[in-house]
């Protein structure tokens, strides 16, 4: 039963990145309604982003939170500003298509000038409070061994998730946005610069991708392929999901996140494709996905 | 939403005589490869995945669906005929046809689950599904995991044909393509063809004259998969290895490269395509992981400024389809 | 008529001079085939290509009248493409000999083919013992290790150290397998035990609930049945949820210098596992390992498969010199190869046996920690040696028709 606990809390911890990326995908998709397929290379440039940080100007892991996002979102915003920008009024396949060749070249060039087998990254050790020194270290909560830096994963991102949900659902900005994805054009005569919300939209999802990169980076190798195999995943739990609600895909990302781990611990041999046998059940009940509206 | 095609040009008897020329002269050209020096598995492979392609084709050229996980079918028909071909020690005929109704039973699963939803949501289900297949095979015993089925004996086909000889092998290999294409050609041009057009220029227009669209797409689906596993088929005699490879989510991404870059909806489009990425491939392999970056600004240049492809540039210059 | 037997005397004599040329034609071109962009790359690369150019300036066969060329190609981890480009170089490039041919899959399809077009491969980069077992070839050589070996090496030296419980972390394919059925065998055998195992998929980003289930089943030693980012992702999380801390020991049973390396020593300290070759052994791995970090990118060391293509190809080098010029015969060169004794700076002295398995020592290592780290790549602590004849699987439980019984 112990160890049953501990499975679950684990399964939260990968929640969280499955909850994080698939915000960020639901996000671009309300506004451009285009499915991110770069988003996996833009999560590994956020994990990149703190590793350059670090290594070549001495800044650490509590700054790479804030700037690695802001760095690859502005990125994100060039992309969208050159390139999709210009698929306005065309069949979303094409989007699909864009962000899959950008995908390619941005893996191909990190693996190029870092190889593939990863750098480290390690976790921070600063300031120190109480016993802790920064993230390091782990505590003991009687059914196992909780490194401190899991928890923090678990608590950040659920903040971040409910913040990114209050500004769409509950402020101005969020209205604003929510209307230009209904009728642009109505919005428009309002005086609001649509095609300027667009691009600041998938900045914060491109944001959002690259602060779980940076989260991932000291848990995993900073490795130019670590999106490739897991955007896949995040697509599977969109589907799952349905994008139609924030709510609704950071809720099934940390689900899913959990029964990944509980069939971790019972049947192992699975964990890698329950969340694709899941999508297919889910399909086969209801299409639309548990919260989605019809596409 | 306009449609990712646009070859709203209609089918003339103009048209058919023209497409019909261009296949006579691609059949003859093809069929004088041996004679010209030209290294012969090079174009058997090209002609495995130009195949491959069409099929592809078949589904977003006509269907407007896209497929993001069509290397399971290819995968997945070169699994069954290795084993077959290996283990059972089957003929070459009943090797391809184990591979090919393996790909057939595949894509009547995946269809049904597939179809049950349009645009994006498709693609990334099959997406899913492909990369699902793709961990089932890494573990399933019988593939040898990463190691890949080796060395697989080429034998004679009814009997006759020693598929061990390059030269046999490739008109083989082309009369298999050939065969192929004809048939995605004639299905296209087909009443049923017609409909899936009709489809994917507007379904609920379609739905509304009465049409059952699901089982439209879901018989396309079937029958792009069943090809896309006689390609695999094929091409287990040409590569004498079957691996995980050809069902990983890159195999996908090339498919798509390799119909894109010819022309998405165009009857030879894939064709060209296909041997275009294949020589980029075999000529750039010195270049390592930039092959990989190079592939992505192809996508990207198709994407934002070459959206008809070759053939399909060519076709709207000459206001003819092809 | 007469036209007729000019030609036929013609053709004669082109023939006689062709026979001459065959046996005093020194020219060679060794395809080095690799991983020169993927998960391999740091492993071999462009440091295969690298070993192989120092081994044909160190040879010293140009001064006697030999011609040698070096092609290299990426062949992407991918079998498929590796035997195109494998059958491009021996029918149109004439390659004489496969070297490096890392990673598994494409090792065993390139075997199938040099061995139907009677070429050479020297194999330093695959760990499937299979190719000097039910596959071996008589026109292939495996060079530098094997999964057996690993398994053989690793196991009975850290049970003999105490070590005596076993938990395996393994990856649910038929590598992983193999290697945690061979481990295990070789664990019992020594008088240790195997309490339990999980299997995990490959390529996983996240070990903490395995790493979980290894942690409560209180086995003094975790044996990671698994490779490349799968390894050293385990290594990280081990050391996240404090295992080596509360006294647990981790072996590797594939694992490389460049993984260290990527790890840090910080994470990495304590490991255990095996390999033939280490840069720091003695003055002769030293020297070359210092000339060739030199001429690297990124002044790295050599890691074993690299340093395996610089001696492979050094005793290939010796036995054409000995045979007096290339007879692009891959059977006659690899037989020939297998009757001299081969001796280089960095294996030190070895044979190679019926089956194509070079013999030489292996070495168990530990990961030092980073107070004992002197510098860059001073990674590893020698805690035991096996020699070459205890090492490999024996001839006798060998599957290879070419063994002798």
């Amino acid at each position: 039963m112990q160890a049953l606990y501990a499975q679950l809390l684990v399964g939260l911890i990968n929640g969280s990145f499955y909850a994080l990326l698939s915000l960020g995908l639901a996000v671009i998709f309300g506004m451009l309604n285009i499915i991110n397929f770069a988003h996996g290379a833009l999560y590994m440039m956020g994990a990149f982003c703190a590793y350059f940080l670090l290594h070549l100007t001495g800044i650490g892991y509590w700054w790479a939170l804030i700037i690695a996002p802001i760095v690859v979102g502005i990125f994100g915003m060039i992309l969208e500003r050159t390139m999709l920008q210009w698929l306005a009024g065309l069949d979303h396949l094409y989007g699909l298509l864009l962000t899959f060749g950008i995908a390619l070249i941005v893996q191909g060039v990190f693996q190029n000038y870092f190889g593939s087998s990863g750098l480290p990254y390690a976790i921070p050790d600063y300031p120190e409070i109480g016993g802790f020194r920064g993230l390091q270290g782990g505590m003991n909560l009687g059914f196992m061994f909780l490194p401190v830096y899991r928890g923090w994963v678990v608590v950040f991102s659920l903040v971040v998730c409910i913040a990114t949900w209050f500004l769409i659902e509950k402020t101005r900005l969020g209205a604003y946005l929510r209307a230009a994805t209904e009728n642009p054009t109505l919005v428009r005569a309002f005086g609001i610069n649509v095609p300027r919300m667009i691009t600041l939209t998938y900045g914060l999802g491109v944001g959002l991708a690259a602060l779980a990169g940076v989260l991932s980076a000291p848990i995993n190798q900073v490795r130019p392929l670590m999106g490739a195999d897991l955007i896949i995943v995040v697509f599977a739990v969109v589907v799952i999901g349905g994008m139609g609600s924030i709510m609704g895909s950071i809720i099934t990302g940390f689900a899913l996140g959990v029964i990944e781990g509980l069939t971790k611990y019972f049947y192992p041999e699975a964990s890698n494709t329950v969340v694709f046998v899941l999508m297919v059940l889910v399909l086969l009940v209801k299409p639309t996905g548990l919260t989605g509206r019809a596409a | 939403m306009s449609a990712l095609t646009d070859d709203t040009l209609p089918v003339t008897p103009r048209a058919m005589r023209d497409e019909m020329m261009v296949f006579a002269a691609m059949a003859v050209l093809l069929g004088l490869v041996p004679t010209t020096g030209i290294y012969p598995f090079f174009v058997m492979q090209a002609l495995c995945f130009a195949l491959l392609a069409c099929a592809f084709n078949l589904l977003i050229g006509y269907g407007g669906l896209l497929s993001f996980g069509h290397a399971m079918f290819l995968g997945t028909a070169g699994y069954c005929s290795a084993h077959a071909l290996k283990v059972w020690g089957l003929s070459p005929e009943l090797g391809i046809l184990v591979g090919v109704a393996g790909a057939a039973a595949l894509s009547v699963i995946t269809g049904f689950i597939s179809i049950r939803r349009q645009g994006i949501y498709f693609s990334m289900i099959t997406l899913a599904l492909s990369q699902l297949l793709y961990f089932i095979y890494l573990q399933a015993p019988f593939t040898h995991g990463e190691d890949g089925i080796q060395g697989i004996p080429q034998g004679h086909l009814f009997g006759i044909f020693n598929l061990a000889q390059p030269t046999v092998l490739y008109y083989v290999v082309l009369a298999g393509f050939l065969g192929g294409f004809l048939l995605i050609y004639r299905t296209i041009n087909s009443p049923f063809g017609e409909v899936l057009k009709a489809i994917r220029e507007n379904e609920p227009r379609a739905i509304s004259l009465g049409y059952k669209t699901d089982q439209y797409k879901l018989l396309a689906f079937i029958l792009s998969g069943t090809i896309a596993g006689f390609a695999g088929s094929l091409k287990v005699f040409v590569a004498q290895n079957a691996s995980l490879t050809d069902v990983h989510w890159t195999m996908s991404g090339e498919i798509v490269l390799m119909t894109l870059v010819g022309g998405l909806g165009t009857v030879f489009g894939p064709v060209v395509g296909a041997f275009v990425i294949i020589a980029m491939q075999q000529y750039l392999a010195g270049f390592g992981q930039w092959v990989t970056v190079i592939q992505g600004v192809i996508f990207v240049a198709c994407v934002l400024t070459f959206r008809r492809g070759i053939i399909g540039e060519i076709a709207h210059y000459f206001r003819r389809s092809l | 008529m007469k036209h007729r037997i000019s030609s036929l005397v013609l053709g004669t004599a082109l023939a006689l001079a062709a026979g001459n040329a065959v046996a005093q034609d020194k020219t060679v071109k060794i395809g080095v085939l690799t991983d020169n962009s993927g998960l391999y790359s740091d492993l071999g690369g462009a440091g295969s290509t690298l070993a192989a150019q120092m081994a044909v300036e160190d040879s010293g066969l140009a001064a006697k009248g030999w011609k040698i060329d070096i092609v290299s190609a990426d062949h992407q981890n991918k079998p498929d493409i590796a035997t195109t480009i494998a059958r491009q170089w021996i029918d149109v490039e004439k390659v004489d000999i496969f070297m490096d041919v890392l990673n598994s899959g494409v090792a065993l399809a390139v075997n199938n083919l040099v061995k139907e077009k009677n070429s050479v491969m020297i194999n330093t980069g695959a760990a499937t013992s299979d190719l000097t077992n039910a596959q071996c070839s008589p026109n292939t050589i495996h060079w530098v290790y094997d999964t057996y070996m690993l398994a053989n090496s690793t196991g009975q030296a850290l049970v003999k150290a105490g070590g005596d419980t076993w938990y395996f972390l393994t990856a649910d394919y038929a590598f992983g397998h193999a290697l945690e059925r061979d481990t295990t065998a070789v664990v019992v055998k020594s008088g240790g035990k195997v309490i339990g195992g999980v299997k995990h998929p490959l390529n996983s980003s996240d070990f903490s609930s395995f790493l979980l289930q290894a942690q409560a089943s209180k086995a003094k030693i975790i044996g990671m049945a698994n490779a490349g980012g799968d390894t050293t992702n385990t290594i990280k999380q081990a050391s996240e949820f404090g295992i080596v801390a509360g006294g647990q020991k981790l072996a590797g049973l594939l694992l490389f210098i460049t993984d260290v390396h990527s790890l840090g020593l910080k994470v990495a300290q304590g490991l255990n596992f095996t390999e033939t070759f280490y840069w720091d052994l003695n003055d002769g791995t030293r020297a070359f390992s210092k000339r060739f970090s030199e001429r690297t990118k990124n002044k790295a060391m050599p890691s074993m498969v690299q340093a395996g293509v610089y001696s492979g190809l050094v005793h290939y080098f010796k036995t054409l010199d000995a045979m007096g010029g290339n007879p692009h015969d891959g059977v006659k060169v690899v037989a020939k190869m297998k009757e001299l004794p081969t001796d280089d700076a960095l294996f030190g002295k070895g044979t190679i046996r019926a089956d194509g398995r070079k013999i030489h020592p292996a070495y168990l290592f530990e990961v030092k920690k980073p107070s004992e780290s002197k510098g860059p790549w001073d990674y590893y602590k020698l805690i035991g040696t096996t020699p070459g004849e205890q090492a490999f699987r024996p001839l006798s439980e060998s599957a290879c028709p070419l063994v002798k019984k």
